[in-house]
């Protein structure tokens, strides 16, 4: 009865050496319908509702019409932008998570441009200056952490977190100073009869210039982490900080340029949502997308052209979750629960990627 | 195990092609309806009907509206029943907040077939006006909101209660139950307080007829104000109420949309204090059985039963749209338990003054100010106003329009729908206007 097997367990755990990827896609795959079918025995147990039906409601709420396509993409090629900001910070083991201020300075500058000089000077020209300014404000505003923990050694996940505070404070001050009509609490809608210093529709899109710059970006940066000195200078800082030191990398140098890249490009982000897409700023012109990001970032591996996927996926979700609760009337939570339940299956999938399951009687059970 | 795998994944591919299948069908169903549903006044069949509501139905204020809209379509025979989205001409949006997306909200509903659109917060008004602007075929009504006069836009209007009759009738009760409690030697200083959202002219002219309406009762009663700087904070709201009980008031008002004041006035009652409170929008007895004396309502159903009324007739909408208790636009919810004596032949006398005019709430005979330092009214020697500007709407100190000061009285909700109501009369102490 008792045999050698049965002191084996009944599972075990390995890390995986290496694997392919067409393998560790399938595994993916196979998450998001895993969490399908679950969010759909949720549905079901909640709400009696036919899964499929609601399902038919999330794509619809995010592709149903080509305005609300439009607005996916939109919203998609945000969070791709703060994503894409991120992905040199996050690689270099540098943990930003202060794009949500770094997109909201962006955001202030470029609507204090608009409401400033709109009308003065041509609007072209005037999308220039505030693409540069937002650069530059959101360079700014990640610089500074990165210099204190260049410099001091500081802390950069409380410090560049602390600094969104400062951010958002400044934004409710902006707000209230430019309050329009007086008493409404909101910025309104900048330029509104003129449309000063908003993005032009670009090949007859309201939302084309969005995408060019974001795939710009994503494409720039992409390259700019694989193939250039500095992207090498960036992971050898993010792996070892004494192996950088040893291989002659001025890492206090590399800390501080990359977070003014990082922090550059999510400027730049607010500047595409309040110019591109809002005309307006608020706390809610970030709108937690500096967080999202975050996972957007994660998710990929810092590979910008993944990052578009997961972008569309999250938007997707978001969407459809605001479509069913309209159309089911189920409230937001309902659909937020979904949402969770699906990122929930494709974190999870992570870990099947990097570690296998070996089962007792299994081939490899055997073997060892 | 390997077969409960097999299964399972099979279970999953068949499930994933139904769910791929039919969405697509539902795409092109959609945006083939899209283009034929634009039209104006088509009989209450073809009628299609957005609310964006800033909070859902747990908020009083957006409760009031979405029964309003309910109640108006019922009257008109057009199916609005939001557990039923799918057989309902009404499409509702909930907790959109005062940003870009209620943009994206209102031109949603426009794109989902909706000819007219209401939204029901102030701060929802510029999106809708950009929204209107995109879409001249659908028509955009911003409650509450006061941008519409001077949009320049044919299909963009406002619609506002005069909420502020309300409010006094509901001060005449408060004003009731602080003169029975003065008699009886309880209380001895007629001091009231008030938890205010924001201090626009929308909470100030509540206030306001809040305060004369106590007035009529206790000259002498004087008011503190709390501002919470949010229209829906149930716990700011609670904590208003609590430092104003604690400086000493006897009742509580509120212009804020949550049940927080309220809970706390009778928290506090429980705990053997002489507190009462005044609600807004919803009946506050589930919350407060023995300290609520009432709620100053609004019946959005008059407003919206108008507005969709002359919208499915194809008659002009007038750009800007209010009525008061003359039209029952406005009433008070039942009196607690606890209300004085004779509370409801004064409120009768009330009601029936404000509808045959011989009593008007914003009477200057009744209250004065301290002269202006910005020359937006004038005083008598006595502290009476003799003239205010109506409209200000770019705050250059201008009088945009008439004379607000008509027969001795404010003209409140006459030069537009929106309050613009806003002296500051003595009286009343705002304690955090920043």
């Amino acid at each position: 009865m008792t045999q050698v097997k049965s002191h084996e367990p009944l599972l075990r755990i390995a890390k995986r050496d290496s694997i392919a990827r067409p393998k560790a896609w399938a595994i993916r795959i196979v998450a998001v319908l895993l969490s399908l079918v679950v969010s759909g025995v949720f549905i079901f147990a909640v709400t009696k509702l036919n899964p499929i039906a609601v399902y038919e409601g999330i794509f619809d709420g995010a592709f149903g019409t080509p305005r609300r396509s439009w607005v996916t993409v939109r919203d998609a090629m945000m969070l791709l932008c703060i994503g894409v900001g991120l992905a040199p910070a996050f690689k270099m083991r540098f943990w930003n998570i202060g794009a949500e201020g770094q997109v909201l300075i962006g955001g202030i500058v470029t609507a204090g441009f608009m409401r400033a000089f709109g009308g003065d000077i041509p609007t072209p020209a005037l999308l220039v200056i505030m693409a540069v300014v937002s650069l530059l404000a959101g360079a700014a505003w990640g610089m500074v952490p990165a210099t204190f923990k260049a410099v001091w050694n500081t802390n950069e996940t409380l410090f560049t977190l602390m600094m969104n505070y400062v951010a958002i404070q400044l934004t409710s001050y902006f707000v209230a100073a430019w309050e329009n009509p007086v008493g409404s609490n909101t910025v309104g809608v900048i330029n509104q009869q003129t449309r000063d210093g908003w993005f032009p529709a670009l090949f007859g899109q309201e939302y084309g210039l969005n995408v060019l710059l974001v795939l710009l970006l994503t494409v720039g940066m992409f390259l700019y982490l694989k193939y250039s000195k500095q992207g090498y200078e960036i992971s050898v800082v993010g792996d070892s900080e004494n192996t950088a030191r040893y291989a002659g990398i001025n890492v206090k140098k590399v800390t501080i340029r990359t977070m003014a890249i990082s922090g550059a490009i999510c400027g730049l982000a607010g500047f595409i949502a309040v110019a591109g897409s809002s005309h307006t700023i608020s706390t809610s012109t970030a709108g937690g997308r500096g967080f999202t990001a975050i996972i957007v970032a994660w998710l990929a591996q810092f590979n910008t052209f993944v990052m578009i996927l997961i972008s569309f996926l999250l938007v997707f979700l978001q969407k459809g979750a605001i479509q069913i609760a309209s159309r089911y009337n189920l409230n937001d939570y309902a659909s937020n629960i979904i949402t969770g339940i699906i990122l929930f299956f494709i974190l999870g999938s992570e870990f099947f990627i990097n570690y296998r399951i070996i089962l007792r009687g299994g081939k490899e059970g055997g073997a060892k | 195990m390997k077969k409960f795998l097999a299964l399972l994944l099979t279970l999953v591919m068949a499930l994933s092609l139904v769910a791929c299948g039919s969405s697509g069908e539902e795409n092109t169903g959609d945006t083939t309806d899209d283009s034929t549903t634009e039209e104006t006044g088509g009989g209450a069949a073809d009628v299609k009907i957005g609310l964006i509501c800033v909070h859902d139905i747990n908020s009083g204020y957006d409760a009031a509206h979405i029964e309003g809209l309910t109640t108006a379509c019922e009257e008109l025979g057009i199916t609005a029943n939001a557990d039923d989205p799918a057989n309902s001409q009404v499409i509702f949006r909930y907790n959109i907040p005062e940003d870009e997306t209620c943009y994206d909200a209102a031109v949603d509903l426009a794109e989902e077939g909706c000819n007219i659109i209401f939204s029901d917060s102030y701060g929802h008004q510029m999106y809708m006006q950009q929204a209107a602007t995109d879409y001249p075929d659908v028509t955009f009504v911003a409650c509450t909101g006061d941008l519409a006069a001077n949009s320049g836009l044919d299909n963009y209007k406002n619609i506002f209660p005069y909420t502020y009759e309300s409010r006094y009738v509901s001060g005449v009760v408060a004003g009731m139950k602080l003169k029975e409690l003065m008699d009886a030697g309880t209380v001895t200083d007629p001091y009231v307080g008030y938890v205010g959202a924001f201090p626009y002219a929308e909470v100030v002219c509540g206030y306001t007829a809040f305060l004369l309406g106590i007035q009529s009762q206790v000259p002498e009663a004087h008011m503190d104000v709390q501002y919470t700087n949010s229209w829906y904070d149930p716990v700011a709201e609670g904590e208003a109420a609590n430092a104003l009980m604690a400086r000493g008031c006897v009742i509580i008002g509120q212009h804020a949309d949550s049940t927080g004041a309220p809970s706390a006035v009778q928290a506090q009652k429980d705990a053997g204090s002489v507190v009462y409170s005044v609600g807004y929008n919803i009946d506050m007895l589930s919350v407060a059985p023995t300290a609520a004396l009432t709620s100053a309502q609004n019946n959005w159903s008059v407003l919206y039963r108008d507005t969709l009324e002359k919208f499915i007739n194809g008659e002009e909408i007038p750009v800007d749209f209010a009525v008061g208790a003359s039209e029952d636009a406005v009433m008070i919810s039942k009196l607690g338990p606890e209300c004085a004596e004779g509370t409801q032949e004064a409120v009768d006398a009330a009601w029936a003054g404000i509808k045959d005019g011989s009593l008007k709430v914003f009477d200057t005979s009744k209250f004065t100010c301290q002269p202006s330092t910005d020359g937006s009214y004038q005083v008598d020697a006595d502290g009476h106003v003799t003239s205010a500007f109506g409209l200000d709407s770019d705050g250059d100190y201008v009088n945009d329009t008439g004379e607000a000061i008509v027969d001795g009285a404010f003209q409140e909700s006459v030069l537009r729908s929106a309050p613009y109501f806003s002296l500051r009369i003595d009286g009343i102490t705002e304690l955090n206007n920043n």
